[in-house]
């Protein structure tokens, strides 16, 4: 049976209940041609070209220039972007793509299955450190035609379908970067050449970026808004009074600050959503030092999950957006079993009992064991968050240190293991096999190296299952193999899960459609309209 | 001729010690930069929240950080010799290119503040000294000293709060409209709308300063015997307390003022955040986070060669306040 055409039938259906959805929530209005949409990008990101960076800035900017084959909806499923439709086939090894045949890149060339063959077989390759891990599975891509494509795989990798989003694989035209010359000191770098609905109109530098309708956008009617200008707002007060004073009509990601939440949402004139991070997924947990003596007991690892209160940081830090976070597959990822999971609720009894069970006995100022945190510098919220860890801890007679850097330094420490506990967060892009596995993974040990498996986490079981997980047959038969990861992780405990983020997007009542998948603010905004 | 060859001589001297300061600066800040941990490669993995062994060393090797320490330092050393800066890792531009887009909105900033401060500070001061101990005074003190007192970015966000979003008299960031398709004398005000408040807020705590300073020095000078044969020879109050009290009680206000306006250059970090000014203080700071070395030295050499161009400045300043300095020295 044509497996692959039955998932292609549900991606295409989740897309028909997305936008079914969008106009029953806009009241059927259609969309109205022109106008500008103010937002704002904090912070200005260096680069506005997608491919090289994958900077959450970079991509704001750049997915509006920049298209990838597929687009995600809220719940994962890939629809059509610059792919029309795709076939996957038995053995699950070869997968083809009908590409767009309208679309064209804003310079007037022709975009061909030659661009993608060239983006995903030579450029991302050598560019993209979030290309690479799919595809290291790919044995050659080539072109059928001028409107086809087709990935030989070299064995069974079910996650490459997820593995399309734009900021991953980024589409780029074959035409300006096929020449052998390097890729960031191409001028198309700083002026992008994209099939996307927005070109770049003016970049200046501190203080803007003004975006302009691409006029011959392949997407029939599309886009709606006449331009959108990104304005640099470095003071996250200063944000704040700009969308509520309606300066700007769009707000998003990291934009504005927890605590400023509440009160935006009281705002008529505001929609507020955390909708649209589902493609990335962000989970924070405190990276646990495994070669170290002290945390090699299961048990006073298990402690020190029953000594945090999870649900008070979601509830007081994050003021209520986000959720508990309790195993290594966040719930809007696929294969998330919460059944599978080993559970820790806030029970200081509990840790106080475990530590007391392996002997760890309160000296005599009542402190059992002495940790260092290394906290996250991205802002107020991980400042609070270190010092709630303090205190919870210092409850059960551990007592932490709480260590300060900023980002480079803290990214140095993290990468080379030079801590003991240190807050972490890295997204999930769609499936485990692309955004979690690596964390886990013996064979991903890697000293010097951002977003490994940086805690040393070793564990033969786990590691063939992440393989034999990746190479199922079919979604079922993964689920069974990802149900199994997640319980054994959860009882390992090889980091202490904290929460699942939640970036709060708030946007004016005149503006629709802007958040429209799980790509949120990141996706291209060609159906985005105002009025 | 002596004095000519006198002030050439000196002159040259100023240079050969300017050098060499700016050669040690380079030097000094080089070796503090590169002891911060971290590194340009880490923070852009960082930043892409994935990584691996290739796209580091790859990073690494295109920004030649490969390269021994001091050949690093000596090749840069070379390329600022030639007038050359370098290139930014993270931007992908020049960063005499970056420095030049920034510098004079900088400047346009610091300078309006200065002149507003300088201004509002050597009038307050004056009218407090000549009203020493009455209630003018006193008014003007306590205000100073409130404003002094005052975090300038609190004040900045609080003259945000009233002027932009109560009253919507004033703009709330940025250094003109965007695309406004707005050319010479609307430009201009344009731009001046905006520069108001930022400018406003950072030469507040300078006015503070100069008031004091003023009005302390008034204090002293208008006991002076010139003062009173001044008087004796029967100038009007206003006459002595322009030409002989006042001229003769600015000298410490222009030494501070001298300072100031070396501080101005890379002072403006806070402001030109909380106003979303394109400066170069931001562009430093911006600099430090990312450990985009190159940016940070070129900002660093771009600033220390102003300090030095402003004391020069201060030093003819003096002579045309006071003939006396020219004279001895």
């Amino acid at each position: 049976m044509d497996w692959s055409r039955r998932e292609f039938l549900i991606g295409a259906g989740a897309a028909g209940a997305v936008s079914g959805l969008l106009s029953g929530t806009a009241l059927a209005q259609t969309p109205k041609r022109g106008g500008t949409l103010r937002s704002i990008i904090n912070p200005e990101p260096p680069l506005i070209t997608l491919g090289a960076s994958q900077l959450l800035p970079t991509v704001t900017i750049g997915s509006k220039f920049h298209q990838g084959l597929l687009r995600y909806s809220f719940d994962l499923k890939p629809y059509p972007c610059l792919a029309k439709s795709w076939t996957k086939s038995d053995d699950g090894l070869t997968y083809t793509f009908v590409l767009q045949d309208k679309a064209t890149w804003n310079d007037g060339a022709p975009f061909t299955a030659d661009d993608v063959v060239f983006s995903t077989g030579k450029l991302l390759p050598q560019i993209s450190a979030r290309w690479r891990p799919a595809h290291e599975h790919v044995e050659s891509v080539k072109a059928i035609d001028a409107h086809t494509v087709q990935f030989k795989l070299k064995h069974p990798f079910n996650a490459f379908i997820s593995a399309f989003v734009n900021s991953s694989c980024p589409i780029m035209p074959a035409h300006i970067y096929d020449n052998g010359k390097d890729f960031l000191s191409n001028p198309a770098t700083a002026s992008p050449i994209g099939t996307g609905p927005y070109k770049l109109k003016e970049w200046k530098k501190g203080s803007f970026i003004h975006l302009v309708r691409n006029d011959n956008y392949w997407e029939p009617g599309k886009p709606y808004l006449d331009e959108i200008i990104y304005d640099v707002v470095p003071d996250s007060a200063q944000r704040v009074a700009a969308i509520e004073t309606g300066r700007v009509d769009l707000v998003q990601s990291n934009d504005i600050e927890y605590f400023d939440v509440p009160r935006l949402k009281q705002q008529k004139n505001l929609v507020f959503t955390t909708k649209g991070n589902e493609t990335l997924s962000p989970v924070a947990w405190m990276d646990i030092n495994l070669r170290l003596p002290k945390f090699q007991d299961k048990r006073f690892r298990k402690a020190m999950m029953h000594a945090l209160d999870r649900q008070f940081i979601v509830d007081k830090l994050y003021f209520g957006l986000g959720k508990v976070a309790n195993g290594p597959i966040a719930t809007t990822t696929k294969f998330y079993d919460e059944k599978a999971l080993v559970k820790y609720p806030y029970d200081p009894q509990k840790a106080i009992a475990l530590m007391d069970e392996m002997g760890l006995k309160p000296d005599a100022k009542g402190v059992r064991e002495r940790i260092s945190v290394l906290a996250l510098p991205y802002g107020e919220v991980w400042t609070r968050q270190a010092e709630l860890v303090k205190q919870q801890f210092g409850k059960v007679g551990i007592e932490v240190t709480i260590e300060n850097t900023d980002s480079a330094g803290y990214l140095r420490r993290d990468s080379n293991w030079e801590f003991e506990l240190a807050f972490d967060y890295l997204g999930q892009f769609i499936d485990p096999a692309l955004g979690v596995a690596r964390s886990y993974l013996s064979t991903n040990i890697r000293k010097g190296v951002f977003a490994t498996n940086v805690v040393g986490y070793v564990n033969p079981t786990v590691d063939e299952l992440f393989a034999k997980a990746s190479a199922a047959a079919n979604d079922e038969e993964a689920q069974k193999i990802y149900s199994q990861i997640q319980h054994i992780i959860s009882d390992d405990v090889p980091v202490l899960y904290l929460t699942e983020l939640q970036w709060p997007n708030f946007y004016s009542t005149s503006v629709h459609d802007v958040i429209v998948d799980g790509d949120g603010p990141l996706s291209d905004f060609s159906g985005a309209w105002k009025g | 001729m002596t004095g000519v060859l006198a002030r050439v001589a000196f002159v040259s001297r100023r240079l050969v010690k300017a050098i060499v300061v700016i050669f040690a600066i380079i030097v000094l800040n080089f070796f503090l930069v590169r002891m911060t941990p971290g590194d340009p490669a880490l923070v852009i993995a960082g930043e892409a929240g994935a990584a691996d062994q290739k796209f580091m060393d790859d990073l690494r090797h295109e920004f030649g950080l490969d390269q021994p320490l001091w050949k690093q330092l000596a090749v840069y050393l070379g390329h600022v010799a030639q007038g050359d800066l370098g290139f930014s890792y993270r931007q992908r531009l020049p960063v005499t290119q970056l420095i030049a887009d920034r510098l004079p909105q900088t400047l346009l900033l610091t300078g309006t503040a200065m002149a507003i401060a300088l201004a509002l500070g050597i009038a307050f001061g004056t009218m407090a000294a000549m009203y020493a101990g009455r209630m003018a005074d006193t008014m003007i003190t306590v205000l100073a000293l409130l404003v002094f007192a005052t975090p300038s970015f609190w004040l900045g966000l609080m003259a945000i709060l009233l002027f932009s979003v109560k009253l919507d008299w004033l703009p709330l960031f940025g250094m003109a409209t965007v695309d406004s398709g707005l050319h010479g004398l609307a430009l201009a005000a344009d731009i001046g709308r905006h520069l108001i408040l930022p400018a406003v807020t950072l030469g507040l705590f300078f006015v503070a300063i100069y008031a004091r300073l003023t009005r302390a020095a008034m204090l002293e000078v208008r006991e002076l015997d010139f003062v009173r044969t001044a008087r004796a020879k029967g100038l009007g109050e206003r006459r002595v307390v322009v030409r002989h009290i006042l001229r003769n009680a600015l000298l410490p206000v222009v030494s501070y003022a001298g300072l100031q306006a070396g501080y101005l250059v890379g002072g403006a970090v806070l402001i030109e955040t909380v106003f979303a000014w394109p400066g170069i203080g931001r562009l430093a700071y911006e600099a430090v986070v990312g450990r985009d070395y190159t940016v940070l030295l070129g900002v660093l050499i771009i600033t220390s060669i102003m300090v030095i161009a402003f004391n020069a400045l201060t030093d003819i300043v003096y002579v045309l306040v006071d003939p006396r300095i020219g004279s001895t020295g």
